[in-house]
């Protein structure tokens, strides 16, 4: 454990994610038999169990399915960031991730809120990304 | 009704702030204990599951604790169910005895997970591990509470439940703890205590949120016939279920509804009874909201209305439905993968009317139901009293 930012390391089965965050496109990987879109991401289709999937970039909008706001940090990397928002935003495509909503005040934070997706280069490898809300994207 | 396997034993070591005895200390202090209460020996023991543990990487844990305790197995397990292992691991070892592959099953974990490094540190450790996603949700900043918190906003958005209901369940647990003199946290609480306690990660504040403790216990698993010749009143495992929905939160599209739904239905199946047949239910209770969450899905209220089954005082010792007796994790003690045991130790107690000040009067049947992750995986055991089964039966 460091006072650094955990940051992901990709593995061969999420590295197409990685490497598509890094072109500020959000990934997911989608059935090419049932024609579902999963995530996060799986070697079979959870919904039909087929291997044959492929990446489509999500059109990055989606709305605010729950939320918390920290107080406490995990670790010191993420002190001077309290309060920040955690939250889990239902993408138009179906499925759910988890996320930090900025762009607002913790207080302004709704269930059900329109969000749409941002950029954090934190390093030239990583680039994470988070949800502001609609209104302001 | 049916026994597939009885508790013979129980122990737990000190619980709470114990500094001076580490993990295999402890495991051992609630192992000697378990041994004691059934009148047996260390060389009675051919079986023995444990748990890993957080503070130290034993590499084999149950070959770790066999080897300290001088135990000589033709059966043992490491069983990982994160906090459904206490529950899971009292099934495991019927099956070991119901096989034939043994006759007397030590379970035992616990650790010092409060002493063996900073408060801190062991929060940060289970804020990057496990139940949380390294690469799609660490780097978010999700404490382990932040998980229960995201299901807390979740439940109170679709059902109402408010924050008062969930501190109802904190002050109910830990008056349940100040009649446990083995409680780390007796002293009483209120609504307001609660309410006003420090905000963690909204909606949940420091009181909604479980101990960091040291601790271990055990329990001795054995036939029916068997156990009916020990000391104590067996306890016998009448039904169990297994409950899986999710491995991360964030993924998961359903967050009020957990696998306790399965694990409740599969468990009340097997042992051929209904919830309004439980006397007691000792559910986890790694947050007030899990609690909540748990009196729904395993069918005591309806969906939705767990808050307030909680206002209106059914878990209390003089309520409808006695829950989590000994005080949980809230207020009793959590050490880990072990915190969960020592609900099916008390469940054992009440069965067998040794509870002492918070004995639930003439408790025959209890639920001992643990959850692991965040809210995803679920064990649910039903527990009789020596007098509710007929199979093997001496008279």
């Amino acid at each position: 454990m460091s006072d650094e930012r955990p940051l992901p390391t990709p593995d061969p089965g999420t590295a197409p994610y990685w490497e598509g965050t890094r072109r500020h496109e959000l990934r997911l990987p989608r059935c090419e038999d049932c024609g579902q879109v999963h995530f996060y991401p799986r070697t079979v289709c959870p919904h039909c169990g087929s291997a044959r999937l492929a990446w489509i970039e999500a059109c990055g909008r989606g709305s605010v399915y729950s939320f918390t706001v920290v107080h406490r940090p995990p670790s010191p990397a993420f002190k001077a960031r309290v309060p920040y928002v955690v939250a889990i935003v239902a993408l138009e495509e179906g499925p759910h991730l988890m996320t930090n909503i900025a762009g607002c005040t913790p207080e302004e934070v709704r269930i059900g809120m329109p969000v749409e997706v941002a950029w954090e280069d934190v390093d030239p490898v990583a680039t994470l990304p988070y949800f502001v809300p609609r209104s302001l994207a | 009704m049916k026994s597939t396997a009885a508790i013979a034993g129980i122990g737990e070591s000190r619980l709470g702030l114990v500094p001076d005895r580490s993990a295999l200390q402890l495991q051992s202090d609630a192992a000697r204990a378990a041994l004691l209460d059934a009148g047996l020996k260390l060389s009675d023991i051919d079986g023995l599951i444990t748990t890993p543990v957080r503070v130290a990487n034993w590499g084999m844990p149950c070959g770790v604790v066999a080897s300290h305790l001088g135990v000589r197995p033709s059966y043992l397990s490491t069983l990982d169910l994160a906090g459904a292992s206490g529950a899971a691991m009292i099934h495991h070892a019927a099956m070991a005895v119901a096989s034939g592959q043994c006759t007397t099953v030590l379970c035992v974990a616990g650790q010092n997970l409060l002493s063996n490094k900073s408060r801190s540190t062991a929060i940060q450790a289970m804020a990057e591990s496990g139940g949380t996603h390294a690469q799609f949700e660490v780097p978010y900043g999700p404490l382990i509470p932040s998980l229960y918190a995201l299901i807390a906003q979740r439940h109170m958005h679709e059902y109402g439940t408010t924050a008062q209901q969930m501190a109802q369940v904190a002050v109910t647990m830990r008056k349940h703890a100040s009649l446990n003199p083995n409680a780390h946290m007796r002293d009483p609480l209120t609504v307001e205590t609660v309410m006003s306690s420090r905000m963690i990660t909204s909606p949940l504040k420091l009181l909604d949120c479980a101990l960091v403790s040291d601790g271990a216990a055990a329990a001795i698993v054995t036939t029916p016939e068997r156990a009916r010749a020990l000391r104590k009143p067996p306890v016998h495992l009448l039904g169990q279920g297994y409950g899986l929905s999710h491995s991360h939160v964030g993924e998961y599209r359903n967050l009020t509804r957990s696998g306790a739904v399965d694990s409740g239905r599969a468990a009340f199946a097997s042992a051929r009874l209904t919830p309004a047949d439980i006397d007691v239910a000792e559910l986890y209770d790694c947050f007030t909201i899990t609690v909540i969450v748990e009196l729904e899905d395993l069918g005591f209220c309806p969906k939705g209305e767990g808050g307030r089954f909680v206002a209106d005082g059914h878990i209390g010792l003089s309520g409808s439905l006695p829950t989590t007796t000994h005080g949980g994790l809230l207020s009793a003690g959590h050490p880990g993968l072990g915190g969960g045991f020592f609900h099916v130790l008390e469940a054992v107690r009440q069965l067998r009317a040794e509870a002492g000040e918070r004995q639930v009067s003439g408790a025959k049947v209890a639920l001992a139901h643990g959850n692991g992750g965040a809210i995803a995986i679920h064990c649910t055991l039903i527990l009789g009293a020596a007098d509710t089964v007929t199979n093997g039966a001496q008279a």
